[in-house]
Order: C-alpha cells, then structure tokens, then sequence
C-alpha cells in the first residue's frame, strides 16, 4: 500500500484525462474544510492530491474517498489553484473500475446497473434499478419500509416509460465505448 | 414562450410531484412546455463516475432533439440541468469532443439550443414582478429555508451563478409568494445525493444537520428545486427530524391559487397539508 506506484506514468495520466494543473495544490486545505465526506472517508479531497503528486496514485485508487464522494463540487469551486477536484475524482473512479480495484466498493455496482437500465430503455427505470442494486449487494431489507411508503404513493411505478429509437440509444453507448478506446 | 421540456428520469418515478407542479404552473403562467417522448437520462452521476464520454453524450442527445425542434432547453431537475449545461459547454468550447460527440450522437451542433433551470428561467427570462402579479393566495406567516443543494449553483462556471456561496434568487421568489426566506447558512451544503442509496447513513448524517439548522433558523419547512436532495431529505432524516420540504413549484402552485388536492401533497413522505392548512384559510 505505501509503495509508489508500479506504473509511474499514473498520475500523469490522471493529469492529462481530468485536463487538470494536479502540480498546482499547495495544500490550503480548503477542499477538505468544506467536504461533506470528509470526517467518513480515508482520505481528505487534499491528501488525494498530495498522493497524485507524490505518484501513489495506486493508494488514491483504492481509497473509499473516491467511492464517497457525492460530486458536490464544492472543493472544485473553492480551489484558489482553479483544480476541479470533482473531475480528478471521476477520472480515478474510471480508472480504479478499469483496473479492477474497485470489486469490493457497491458505488460502481448501482452505477453499472443505473447505465444499463439507460442502454436498455434509454431511460433510468427508478424502481428497477433500486431493486436491481438492493439484489446485487444483498441487501433487500434495509429499505423496505420506506420503499412500500413509496410504493404506495405511486412513486415506484412497476412500470416505467422508454425511448421508442433503442437502436440509437444502443448507437450511443457503443460509439462512446469505442471512442473511449 | 416556449420550451423544449426535459423532466428527466426521476420526475417520472420518485419526484412525480415536481413534474405535475411544474407543468401545472407553466400552464398558468402561459409558458409553453413541449415535451419530446424521445428523450433520453442525462447519464446523472453514474455516467460521469464511469465514463466521461457518455456523461457528455447523453445530454448532448437531447441538445440535438431541442435543435431539432427549434428551441431552448428547460428542466425543473437541477441535476440534469447540471449535465445538460456541462455537454453544451464541451460541446461548445472543446473541438475534438464536439466532433467525438457529434459522431456518437449523430447531429451537427449549432449551439443554438440554451439551457435553462425551471427556477432561472421563471426568475430571468419570465419574470418574478410577472410571477407576483398572478399571486392569488399569498403565503402569508410561511417561514422556510432555501436549499439549493449542489448541483444547481455549482460549479458555477457552468451553471452561471455569480456568486455560488451566495445565491438569492430562490429567497426572492418564496418573497414574491408572500412567505418568509430565514438567513441560514447550509443552502448550498451537500444532502449526500447518490450516497442516500449507496450509503445512506453517510446521508443521514448531511441530511440531519441541513434539517436541525433550518429549523434552528426558524424555518418551518424547506424549498428544494432537486429530487434527489428532496428524497434524501424525505427519507434519509432521522425519524424526529419531521420538517417537511417543498419543491419550489409546489408553492408556486399554492400561491398561483391551485387547489391543493390539485398539488399532490399526498405524494410527500412527510405531508406538509398541515402547515399549510395551519396558514392559510380555508378555500
């Protein structure tokens, strides 16, 4: 875990695909003040940075920091460096699900089903996908109570609208994986 | 004036009631909604915690129905206002992603299509003096806090606002409606959006202080223009923590002179009826 990074070209690349000045953080701590999930996570918004800079980008990538934090963009709008903190974050989220350091953390398993349910109705199916995630992290209890209040006041429809064109819909997440590269 | 109508995936499930206001005080006003059945999620947080093609392909889908169609863009969902304004700008500003994305999405972008949040376009482009005139039912003695959340104000070179620790224009309308703004100082503190379903204690605990400040604040109830910080604040509160949350265009509604069953109140886990029965005379 302490150890630098296998591929010392990392935090470059988180550099270049979030396009943000990652060299630029001086360690004001104004991200982390301000972060919702700062007492929750490992590590602080800054701390995240520091490791970039210090090329333990493999540590970043299997913190829970990246997994709990909610986009808020609160440490992007604060910065005084301009480091949209938010789109470093989502670049590490990308990167730790490609490199398969994120099997254990449940934020990428709702948002794989969420994106499918787009791929497949063109729309987000509310209801579908919260049973769907609950499924997947066996966990279908937890929010029965609740779900059944929902239910009853017609606010987890069984069923739910779609795109007609699924043949664009399908066109779009194929282009945008090849793309992608 | 008119509108290419974009309510987005939770106004069809769990945000109902926002989307029935909303459309019901367009109607009202005399703003035209026209709504496209081919449109498609935004991708919302999912798509950009994934995949930051497709976060910006997927707004850019609907850009291109609105251009189509010939008009701007509104939405209530300030999430999806956030994703909408932030492809635009891509497609906008950054060449090689405007062509990787008018490829993926088959269109030319002209980049005529503007982007509106139900609130900015009732304040800036309708009119708040427009609003106050067609009050019917001022909500007198009303004392709320403004919540903006995140996603509509930040980050603010995309969303436009001036001054995103600050913002005001939510406080001006509930005024015009004829309630009372309280000074508060979380309106644009996180509710913990997606981590209410992945980790909800986390939002527990954010949703728990938003609510014990706005009643600290003296705030009988909350305004949101978010239905995911509506839900969290609905569903992820702790149990003793019953302030009610407004969306805006539910007390639009009431001002306007909307019936209340009319209103879908109903549709709230914790039922503001008794507020505002409480206030308001009868009728």
């Amino acid at each position: 875990m302490r150890s630098p990074d296998l591929y010392p070209a990392l935090p470059e690349k988180v550099r270049e695909k979030s396009g943000q000045p990652i060299e630029l953080c001086f360690q004001c701590q104004k991200c982390a003040s301000g972060c919702p999930m700062g007492e929750r996570a490992d590590y602080l918004p800054s701390q995240i940075i520091r490791m970039l800079q210090l090329g333990l980008t493999e540590r970043a990538l299997q913190s829970s920091s990246i997994w709990l934090c909610p986009s808020c963009e609160t440490c992007s709008a604060r910065c005084p460096n301009g480091i949209k903190i938010a789109a470093v974050m989502d670049v590490l989220r990308a990167m730790a699900v490609l490199r398969d350091f994120a099997a254990k953390n449940k934020e990428p398993v709702f948002h794989r089903v969420f994106l499918k349910s787009i791929q497949n109705r063109g729309r987000v199916h509310e209801t579908l996908i919260l049973i769907q995630y609950k499924l997947k992290v066996r966990d279908l209890f937890s929010d029965a109570v609740t779900g059944l209040k929902m239910f009853k006041r017609g606010k987890l429809p069984l069923f739910a609208k779609k795109v007609k064109n699924k043949k664009i819909m399908k066109r779009i997440f194929a282009g945008a994986a090849q793309a992608q590269g | 004036m008119k509108f290419f109508y974009y309510p987005g995936c939770s106004l069809e499930a769990t945000a109902k009631e926002y989307d029935y206001s909303a459309r019901m005080i367009c109607r009202q006003l005399g703003i035209e909604l026209v709504e496209n059945d081919q449109w498609c999620c935004c991708g919302a947080t999912s798509a950009h915690s994934l995949d930051h093609l497709l976060s910006l392909a997927l707004p850019a889908r609907n850009i291109a129905l609105a251009q189509e169609a010939g008009l701007s863009i509104v939405t209530p969902c300030a999430a999806c206002f956030n994703r909408l304004k932030r492809a635009d700008r891509e497609l906008r500003e950054n060449t090689e992603i405007r062509r990787k994305i008018e490829a993926i999405c088959e269109f030319q972008y002209s980049g005529d299509v503007k982007i509106y949040s139900l609130l900015d376009a009732l304040a800036s482009l309708y009119g708040l003096e427009k609003i106050a005139a067609a009050v019917k039912k001022p909500l007198a003695g009303l004392r709320v806090a403004c919540y903006y959340g995140c996603l509509l104000v930040r980050p603010p070179e995309i969303t436009g606002f001036d001054q995103p620790e600050n913002p005001t224009v939510m406080e001006t309308l509930v005024a015009k409606l004829g309630a009372e703004a309280r000074k508060w100082s979380y309106r644009t503190e996180c509710c913990g959006a997606s981590q209410g379903i992945t980790n909800p204690k986390f939002a527990t605990r954010l949703v728990d202080q938003l609510l014990t400040m706005a009643m600290e604040a003296g705030a009988q109830a909350l305004v949101t223009s978010c239905p995911l910080c509506q839900s969290n604040l609905e569903m992820r509160r702790s149990p003793h923590l019953n302030l009610p949350s407004f969306y805006f265009t539910e007390l639009v509604a009431v001002a306007l002179g909307i019936p209340e069953e009319k209103i879908w109140f109903h549709k709230h886990l914790v039922d503001p009826r008794p507020l505002l029965r409480s206030l308001l005379p009868a009728g």
